[in-house]
């Protein structure tokens, strides 16, 4: 069989999302941002949800968020996403409203109203992007950077005498009551993308179902940070990342069945 | 028994050079370009060994900037 009686349109089985715009994204080559944005679009296409998801874009390296994927999205101050996020669900009751963020968006500037409103059960999903570091600014030390680690603030590696301990939002925004669903995924692999497609999915339903609020965390590499090849950051972030931050549903409230 | 025969289509102008498909691919298929670069100065992944692709589409799922098209025809040996 050739190429040319392979490649038409009934063979096709996996092809660029609709909702992705043709921009190209100013991502560094790798970056899981891309994956995730891919997948997101994907899902919005798939569950039919073009026309009422707003998007709450982060401060950050997915600040332009708006530019790649065509729906409605708004530009939150920094870390102030899940806030504008509760306005926005609670004028739109009848629209998907969901929040991109990143560490240093939501685990550090943005931590009281994240909190807060994952707290009052704001029926929003959040998305938050963990790479353990700030990326868009040159690498500098997060609250969620491991120890040991080494950052532009933090050239001997992070201490836990001088720089405190890796924030682990995610367990702590599944004590409180106000959330149906928190889980930590991430997107190095194809079948790790595949999970993150369907917590996702889970999310955007528990937020359109009014279940409360959903975290999804992505533990995900920024290898120009890091200064590891793409390749690298992946394995890098199995052998470390991994073990203080766990892949696996944090807390999954099932719906009352009636 | 039934033939599995797979292709991908690169958007090369799009490809950022990042190797994470060349890693997934089971089939050893993709490679990045040693020697030519696109317009934004990237080696992009090609097919180096297209006659091995099963569509399997693992390229495409970790391609962080959507720019690889997967198709995938299944000979079942039916006439």
């Amino acid at each position: 069989m050739t190429k040319e009686e392979l490649i038409r349109p009934e063979n096709k089985v996996y092809s660029r999302p609709r909702l992705l715009t043709e921009v190209n994204t100013h991502y560094c080559p790798g970056c899981s941002h891309g994956v995730v944005h891919r997948i997101i679009a994907e899902l919005l296409d798939e569950m039919g949800l073009e026309d009422i998801a707003i998007g709450i874009a982060p401060v950050g390296c997915a600040v332009f968020a708006y530019n790649y994927i065509d729906i409605d999205w708004i530009e939150a101050a920094h870390g102030r996403a899940p806030a504008l996020a509760t306005a926005a669900s609670r004028l739109n009751p009848d629209r998907l409203v969901f929040t991109y963020q990143g560490d240093g968006d939501l685990a550090a500037i943005g931590t009281a109203e994240t909190i807060h409103a994952a707290n009052r059960g704001e029926n929003i999903a959040i998305i938050f992007i963990n790479n353990a570091i700030y990326g868009m600014t040159g690498g500098q030390m997060a609250p969620t950077t491991l120890l040991g680690m080494k950052t532009a603030t933090t050239p001997y590696g992070r201490r836990a005498d001088l720089n405190g301990y890796p924030l682990p939002i995610s367990n702590l925004l599944a004590q409180l009551d106000g959330t149906c669903y928190v889980t930590r995924q991430a997107v190095h692999t194809p079948a790790a993308v595949r999970k993150a497609k369907t917590a996702i999915k889970k999310a955007f339903e528990n937020s359109l179902a009014k279940r409360g609020t959903s975290i999804v965390e992505i533990v995900s590499t920024c290898n120009s940070g890091w200064k590891l090849s793409p390749a690298q950051s992946n394995d890098w972030m199995v052998e470390h990342m991994f073990e203080k931050y766990p892949l696996g549903d944090l807390k999954n409230v099932e719906p009352e069945k009636k | 028994m039934a033939k599995v025969y797979g292709a991908v289509t690169i958007d090369s102008k799009r490809c950022k050079g990042c190797e994470l498909c060349v890693v997934a691919c089971p089939a050893d298929v993709l490679q990045l370009e040693p020697q030519e670069v696109n317009d934004r100065g990237y080696h992009y992944a090609y097919t180096a060994q297209p006659s091995s692709c099963i569509g399997c589409a693992a390229c495409a799922t970790v391609c962080p900037d959507a720019c690889i098209e997967v198709y995938r025809f299944v000979d079942r040996g039916e006439k």
